[in-house]
């Protein structure tokens, strides 16, 4: 183990090469060019390959060509990268291709605020594609997290044969902290496994007990025939309804049916609090900071902090909440998480929301102030 | 594989066959004449080169070497 | 020329006969990818077919080795990653003029510049086929598409030579009727270490030649044979001469050296 002092960049990019990422393909933007540059030198002397593409619709696509050549790989952008990626996104899902995408993200639609954070890609993440499907997004709030959950990305694409999506944002993406690196050995990282028996009777996407494939690498004896059109267990081209139901029904349920097997929500606070805060990534810890305070004040309060917020933890929200008849969303966005939450509680719980979209930070008191305020 | 002039070296696949006439169009040696269904016929084979261009023209794989595949 | 007789190893019988249309020119194509590889004798695992989106987009299914079907006009940067991951591998791009010219122009440029270890084999039937025979940027001027039914007012681009100038090591441009240029064409470019493009002008009697006037499959067979001329032939026509003929042979053929060479020798520690 070591200690290390990093930014949330740098560390994203070291636990994605402690990972097993041997592979980087991107397109230089805000905030996330650091991530880029790091990869530029330090891939290569972990034998893996940097390369710059034209844009990051083909940075998003040699992440997946290089997933399928057999090595794990990442990309990074911010929403305008983002929003051009989501194509190629809908074909790794469809093609079950393991990859991970982190998305740093800025302010704003379109161009925005380049340097100014942002949580307002939530949704995008979720339903950014074309076509039923489900995804993992996962929220990092420190750089230790950003370190811790950037791996664990990698291990899910695996399990689970899926893109998976890193938010983080333009604050967390500079912020410098301390955190532990631990050591290679002590790292558990999912390799892939390779397919057994005669290389005839393969079926690429005969799926496992789980509705998990199996996908060999292209240069393998095991044949990967891979299409973003429907498919047969063999990668055979169908447009059989049998074909597409049974296709999109599993893509669905090989994640939203394992989803308590995800990072679980973190919970601070007083148990079975009246006040509950949800909230994610850099906003966490402003409201965690404001809830101690409120919890100074007599305020009975908690925070749930999602590390997984697709498939929207439910079943852990639910529970961590069901002493609570006061719930307050903390978010710099709109409302996006806020609608979840709503859709979700039971009717009878008063769901409130701190929200922030000037493309400044949430600040603690704020927070303290909202909690008081809901009293 | 060896040429022999004045033998046709080919079968034809009927169940690949699209009937586009290609074959029968284009060989330099009229070897083909073209059925009521357009489908081709091989009715000069003796006339054949040896020339393989209906072979490497057929899009549909149905001309193929007795042999094969 | 002769015939490889292992070259039905490299196809999936059983998934034949194809979707292409009867006298479409994607099979003559694809065939001859089939006796190249038969020819060079490469082994099966170490071969993938890529393809875009659209008739050519199809082939894929056809061959019994690895395939991938990528997103419309992305196939090269997807192989961007297969191939530095994957360097022995052979890859065979079989794109559309939408995939080589409009949706995936700027990779396929930057694939060239790259000097990527690929072989792209261009099917430009001028046209988008599969969504019922709309213009392609490799339309040429004046002819009717489904959009165009008063004659295309747009100039053609031509993809062989935006290639040669990005860098590529071996272009060349012929048509589905001269078959033994064909296999030739691609067996060299299979060869070639670095990018390499093989224009193929194909027949789509469907719609192309239907709307044009051209006629099927063998009339379409006919109109290349009589359309195209050899590029030293070509080169002697007068300006006006030109515009009643297609140019077709070798562009280029130069040894660069590939992406991954380059990028290896720069990483050094
Ligand atoms: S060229 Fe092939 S598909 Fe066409 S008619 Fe002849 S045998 Fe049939
Ligand atoms: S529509 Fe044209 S290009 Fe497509 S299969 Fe038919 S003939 Fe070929």
């Amino acid at each position: 183990m070591k200690k290390m002092f990093l930014d949330g960049n740098v560390a994203v990019a070291l636990g994605s090469i402690r990972a097993g990422a041997r592979f980087f393909a991107g397109y230089p933007i805000s905030p996330v060019s650091e991530l880029a540059e790091f990869c530029s030198h330090e891939m290569p002397k972990a034998g893996g390959i940097y390369v710059q593409m034209e844009d990051e619709i083909a940075a998003i696509a040699a992440v997946i060509g290089a997933s399928l050549g057999g090595k794990k790989a990442f990309t990074a952008t911010s929403g305008p990268g983002f929003s051009l990626m989501q194509e190629n996104i809908g074909f790794a899902s469809m093609a079950e291709v393991p990859c991970v995408i982190i998305n740093g993200q800025r302010f704003g639609l379109s161009t925005g605020v380049a340097t100014k954070p942002g949580q307002s890609d939530i949704m995008q993440a979720r339903w950014g594609r074309h076509g039923d499907q489900s995804i993992i997004a996962l929220t990092p709030a420190s750089v230790q997290e950003c370190f811790d959950l950037t791996l664990e990305a990698f291990n899910l694409a695996e399990r689970f044969s899926s893109p998976v999506i890193v938010l983080t944002d333009a604050t967390l993406a500079h912020l410098k902290e301390r955190i532990r690196v631990p050591d290679p050995a002590e790292i558990k990282t999912v390799k892939r496994k390779e397919p057994q028996g005669p290389p005839e009777e393969y079926k690429p996407y005969q799926p496992d007990e789980r509705g998990i494939p199996l996908l060999s690498y292209f240069g393998s004896e095991y044949i990967l025939k891979v299409t973003g059109l429907v498919h047969t267990e063999k990668g055979n081209v169908s447009s059989d309804p049998g074909v597409c139901a049974s296709l999109i029904d599993r893509l669905e349920r090989k994640i939203y049916d394992y989803q308590e097997e995800l990072p679980p929500p973190r919970y601070y606070g007083e148990e079975k609090a009246e006040t509950v805060l949800i909230s994610f990534g850099i906003s966490a810890r402003a409201a965690r900071e404001g809830m101690r305070r409120a919890l100074l004040e007599g305020i009975s309060s908690g925070l749930i902090q999602l590390q997984t917020v697709w498939p929207f933890p439910e079943g852990a929200i639910r529970r961590l909440s069901s002493h609570a008849s006061k719930v307050i969303v903390v978010e710099m966005n709109r409302g996006q998480v806020t609608r979840e939450v709503e859709r979700i509680l039971p009717e009878g719980v008063e769901v409130n929301s701190l929200l922030r979209a000037d493309s400044e930070v949430i600040y603690p008191r704020e927070v303290l102030e909202k909690i008081k305020e809901v009293q | 594989m060896e040429k022999k002039k004045g033998k046709f070296p080919f079968i034809i696949e009927e169940r690949l066959c699209k009937k586009c006439g290609i074959c029968v169009s284009h060989c330099p040696a009229k070897v083909f004449t073209a059925g009521p269904g357009n489908e081709p016929r091989v009715t000069n084979p003796r006339k054949c080169t040896g020339c393989n261009l209906c072979f490497f023209r057929c899009p549909d794989f149905a001309i193929q070497l007795e042999v094969s595949p | 020329m002769d015939i490889p007789v292992r070259y039905g190893d490299y196809i999936d019988w059983d998934q034949l006969p194809h979707l292409w249309c009867p006298g479409c020119g994607n099979g003559i194509a694809l065939k001859g990818v089939a006796l190249a590889l038969a020819e060079l004798n490469i082994p099966l695992h170490k071969l993938l077919l890529a393809t875009g989106i659209g008739c050519s987009g199809r082939a894929g299914n056809y061959v019994s080795f690895h395939s991938f079907d990528g997103t419309h006009g992305r196939t090269l940067a997807f192989c961007t990653g297969i191939n530095v991951t994957q360097p022995d591998l052979k890859i065979i791009a079989f794109l559309g003029d939408g995939d080589c010219g409009a949706i995936g122009g700027n990779h396929l440029l930057h694939a060239a510049r790259r000097n990527l270890n690929i072989t792209v084999i261009e099917i430009n039937n001028f046209n988008y086929a599969m969504t019922g025979g709309q213009f392609s940027p490799t339309t040429p001027l004046s002819s009717i598409t489904s959009t165009s039914r008063k004659g295309k007012a747009e100039y053609a681009m031509d993809t062989a030579s935006l290639v040669a100038e990005a860098g590529a090591n071996y272009v060349a441009s012929t048509t589905v009727y001269h078959t033994s240029q064909l296999n030739n064409f691609i067996k060299e470019a299979l060869l070639t270490r670095g990018f390499s493009f093989v224009e193929v002008m194909s027949s789509c009697p469907t719609y192309y030649g239907r709307y044009n006037h051209i006629g099927d499959g063998p009339e379409m067979m006919k109109w290349f044979k009589e359309k195209t001329l050899p590029r030293d032939k070509y080169e002697k026509l007068s300006l006006e001469e030109k515009q009643n003929y297609i140019e077709r042979g070798k562009l280029v053929q130069r040894n660069r050296e590939d992406f991954l060479t380059t990028y290896k020798k720069r990483r050094k520690k």
